[in-house]
């Protein structure tokens, strides 16, 4: 209670503002944790694009002499049954594992917030056949769902690509449908009407942006799970296929071997997955900070 | 002279749904709140009507039908000597600019996106061909008429005080030369201090602008100020229409009488005449034979069930009662 | 005649993330027994604050620096947080501005009242009952023992009010806080409010604080009243005196802004803007809206100025500096 009289009690004099420029970046600053996880995704990505550089091996060369070789000096990870490179390998890989999480979410995240939108404003009985198809696919536990369209239809990059995207629409449908349900009940909405704004404005110019940040965060998270998704799959073997690499195939491929002493083959590929799902995690909360406009005084 | 906006026998009904109506329905009724229940007016160029009433009697669902928010049920609504109820696409937006709303909730009619500049700018984007310096001229312009400073024009609404907020609302009103602007309790959600110089603005603005005006507010003093006409509203129909001065010098409907006699005056010597209602406003689902007010009226009488005249008891003076 | 309760030189500030905020500053009132004291400000004037300080419940990031609060003789900011509670809820209750939010909507209107009767006063269930249903007679309910079962969704403004006012009155008060009870009201329904509190502080002989920033309200409710602008406590009057020959220019410009419907008026808006409370104004706050404000306005905060029978006014208008204006 008192808390809203003082927020009340200076909410009514007007804050002065920076440009826009000065307030985003102040803001980017701010959260030093989320910085230093942006800051780590690019540094992923730009290994990930220079990965046939960076590898000091090649990846897929075998070496009949240095097979099953702990970590050393020559092979900084150690190599694997074939006398692989455990770092080359790692960093290959890092193509797969961002490239396939990444396009896979933004493909959901917009096919999931465009029918959301449009079917949480319309209402309606196009709403409800909508919502049905949406609750009959989330029926599925994601992951069978995912392992079910992958033998279906192979595991071509595309196609786990479409896969893990088929397997994330629902979720963004559904968010994105209730911000819309409460946002389109709002005053502005209805100003936007009467205004003159013919329906399409309304939805996209209007409405969506303001429905869209709580997805952001979601898509950041979601992220994360289409990267377990993807080694899940590659793991049981209806992903990646060798001699492709990818990091949960590696965990496999090595899992067996953990019996035997060579602890190495699984542990590294799965920090690998730990490292980039955490800073996902916090890229997105960092983000949707930075997306608020009602943040951009403080 | 033909009235710029005419309003003959506006209805809405809202149907009730849920499992209390299914026994109903069953039946072949179709169970449903009347918000609007034939209600007709009139307003003139550069006229103020206000429209007067409590929470459930079906103003707010008026102005909603005006501009076509939502859909009448039945009635005939002209603005501009046009038919307005079946247009839709091309021409229903030329209606709009013509015919604009200022919204109650200065911070809620607002899109929080988007800057005072663009808020404004949007009804010329939307209904004129203008360059790009033509529309900052026409911003600075009604920036101007409603005394809002021009360098507050890059703020956000969460950056601006309520009344700056509201100027931003009227201004992105005015800002397509409308004709009609239906205000809905403009100044219900500001402060005192602020409240009077809002209604002075819209004031202003009447005049310079020949506005029309259809004031909607439970604020009675403030309809009394700037209304020339004033219409009652209660359970979705007017019970009394007449110019400001003599509705409220002599006010004849007991609903209307009971209303004026419950605003408290700023004066601790006032005795004014008190009449009172008995009970609470009822249900708007029920269905009546006659007089709506009969079981709260304290003049009422066996013939009040029969069906209401509307009676001119004065030159411009209409009321709906049996009494009058 | 010891006055019921007695508040003076009141310091309130908040420390919140845009500043500090200097809620109220220097505020001094008295009420009488039995009285009806109207409190009359906008937003920012600090006239809930004050009323939140009487039952003892600023917190953090709310601090008081100053100033007493005495309550039949005892100053409550001294007190203990248990020997607060003796007070609160008990000899001092409140009845909040959101009517609607401040009922538990699980728990039935009935229950909530009769509840109060078993905490304070010990009572067994059915007596407690019985005397919650007395009390929503005496409230003016027109069904008590159907709105007893009722829940809060169930209950109309008006009711919900009621219920509030009832359960406020269980304990039998001394002293009563109304925070803005007509907001949200509509006119018919806000009008019989007024008139029930009226009738109550007659008849239980309870003081009441009213809240609210409308003058009408005032005028047909309330004995006394006390002006408030940006956390200063700029006059105070018998009601009357203060419609009839306001002193302090803001009360003077708040008159003359309202429109009326028993008069023809040429409506004045108050001059300026509310002060921000994170930089507030030195002297006196309103000085920046006020036609006769002097050098000295700037410098000091006025001191309360006897201009007539219990009338005080805060303005260097009047006073020892008395000479312009007015």
């Amino acid at each position: 209670m008192t808390i809203d009289i003082a927020r009340a009690a200076y909410a009514d004099a007007p804050a002065a503002t920076d440009t826009a420029f000065a307030s985003f970046r102040r803001r980017l600053l701010r959260n030093k944790l989320s910085c230093v996880a942006f800051c780590t995704i690019v540094l992923l990505v730009v290994i990930a694009i220079l990965a046939p550089w960076i590898a000091p091996f090649d990846p897929n060369e075998p070496d009949a002499n240095a097979v099953l070789q702990p970590p050393s000096w020559a092979h900084v990870l150690g190599t694997d049954a074939y006398g692989r490179d455990e770092l080359s390998r790692i960093i290959i890989a890092s193509r797969v594992d961002l490239l396939v999480p990444f396009v896979s979410t933004l493909l959901a995240l917009l096919i999931g917030s465009l029918i959301g939108a449009l079917s949480g404003f319309r209402g309606g009985w196009v709403d409800q056949i909508v919502m049905r198809i949406v609750d009959a696919v989330m029926a599925f536990p994601a992951f069978v769902l995912a392992m079910g369209l992958t033998a279906a239809i192979g595991s071509s990059i595309t196609n786990l690509i479409l896969v893990i995207a088929v397997t994330q629409v629902p979720v963004y449908l559904r968010q994105l449908r209730a911000e819309m349900l409460r946002e389109r009940e709002m005053e502005y909405a209805q100003a936007a009407q009467t205004v003159g704004n013919p329906t399409w404005r309304i939805v996209f110019i209007h409405l969506f942006p303001n429905c869209f940040t709580p997805l952001i965060v979601q898509a950041t998270l979601a992220m994360g799970y289409a990267v377990l998704t993807l080694a899940a799959l590659s793991y049981i073997g209806l992903g990646i296929q060798p001699p492709d690499s990818e990091w949960g195939e590696m965990i496999s491929e090595g899992a067996s071997l953990m019996v035997t002493g060579q602890w190495w083959l699984s542990l590294f590929p799965g920090i690998a997955i730990l490292v980039t799902v955490l800073i996902f995690n916090l890229v997105g909360d960092g983000l949707r900070d930075l997306l608020d406009p009602r943040m951009r005084g403080k | 002279m033909t009235p710029l906006l005419e309003v003959a026998g506006l209805r809405k009904s809202f149907a009730l749904v849920g499992p209390k109506t299914w026994a109903a329905r069953l039946r072949g009724e179709r169970p449903a709140v009347r918000a609007v229940d034939g209600v007709s007016f009139a307003i003139a160029k550069g006229e103020t009507l206000g429209l007067v009433g409590e929470s459930g009697c079906g103003k707010s669902t008026v102005a909603r039908c005006l501009l076509r928010v939502i859909e009448p049920t039945s009635g005939s609504i002209r603005f501009a000597g046009e038919e307005i109820t079946a247009l839709d696409g091309r021409q229903l937006r030329n209606t709009r600019r013509a015919m604009q709303m200022v919204y109650q909730d200065p911070t809620a009619a607002l899109n929080p996106r988007l800057n005072a500049r663009r808020t404004i700018e949007e009804p010329l984007r939307l209904h004129f061909k203008m360059t790009s310096a033509e529309r900052r001229e026409r911003l600075n312009e009604v920036v101007a008429e409603v005394d809002l400073g021009a360098d507050l024009v890059e703020r956000y609404p969460h950056e601006l005080s309520d009344g700056q907020r509201q100027r931003v609302n009227i201004a992105r009103a005015i800002a397509a030369h409308p004709s009609l602007v239906v205000l809905d309790e403009p100044t219900s959600a500001l402060d005192v201090s602020l409240r009077s110089r809002i209604i002075l603005l819209f004031e202003t603005l009447q005049k310079r602008l020949g506005l029309s005006y259809l004031f909607i507010s439970h604020d009675v003093a403030t309809v009394k100020y700037l209304a020339h006409r004033v219409a009652v509203m209660y359970l979705g129909v007017i019970v009394e229409e007449a110019d400001s001065a003599s509705l409220f010098a002599a006010p004849h409907h007991p609903y209307t009488r009971a209303l004026l006699s419950s605003v408290p005056a700023p004066d601790p010597d006032f005795r004014g005449e008190r009449l009172m209602l008995h009970g609470e406003i009822p249900s708007p689902t029920n269905t009546y034979a006659g007089c709506r007010l009969q079981n709260r009226c304290p003049l009422a009488q066996a013939g009040c069930a029969e069906p209401v005249p509307w009676r001119e008891v004065a030159p411009g003076h209409h009321v709906l009662c049996h009494l009058a | 005649m010891r006055n019921l309760l007695e508040v003076e030189n009141l310091v309130v500030h908040f420390d919140t993330d845009g500043g500090l905020v200097e809620v109220l500053d220097d505020v001094n009132f008295t009420m009488r027994a039995g009285e009806t004291l109207g409190l009359v400000g906008e937003s920012g004037s600090g006239k809930s604050v004050s009323a939140i300080a009487v039952l003892g419940m600023i917190r953090r990031p709310g601090r008081i620096l100053a100033g007493s609060i005495r309550f039949e003789g005892i100053d409550l900011l001294r007190l203990s947080e248990d020997e607060m509670r003796r007070y609160r809820g008990r000899r001092i209750a409140m009845i909040p501005q959101r009517y609607r939010t401040a009922l538990n909507p699980v728990i039935s209107a009935g229950r909530l009242i009769s509840r109060l009767f078993e905490i304070h006063e010990g009572c067994s269930r059915a007596a407690a009952s019985r005397r919650a249903l007395e009390l929503l007679d005496l409230v003016g309910v027109a069904d008590p023992p159907r709105c007893m079962q009722q829940y809060p969704h169930q209950l109309s403004g008006g009711m919900c009010q009621r219920v509030m006012i009832a359960m406020a009155l269980a304990t039998s008060p001394r002293l009563l806080i109304a925070d803005e009870p007509t907001t949200g009201l509509d006119v018919s329904i806000a009008a019989r409010i007024l008139e029930l509190l009226r009738d109550l502080s007659k008849r239980t002989g309870t003081a009441i604080l009213l809240i609210t920033h409308d003058l009408g309200v005032v005028a047909q409710t309330c004995q006394r009243v006390a002006v408030m602008h940006a956390g200063q406590l700029v006059e105070t009057a018998p009601v009357r005196e203060l419609f009839r020959s306001p002193a302090h220019p803001y009360t003077r410009a708040l008159v003359r802004s309202i429109p009326r419907i028993d008069v023809e008026v040429k409506l004045e808006p108050v001059p300026g803007t509310i002060p921000s409370l994170r930089h507030p104004p030195t002297g006196c706050r309103y000085r920046n809206r006020c036609p006769h404000a002097m050098e000295i306005c700037q410098h000091d905060k006025p001191r309360q100025a006897a201009v007539g029978l219990d009338h005080e006014v805060s303005c260097f208008a009047f006073g020892e500096h008395c000479d312009a204006a007015a």
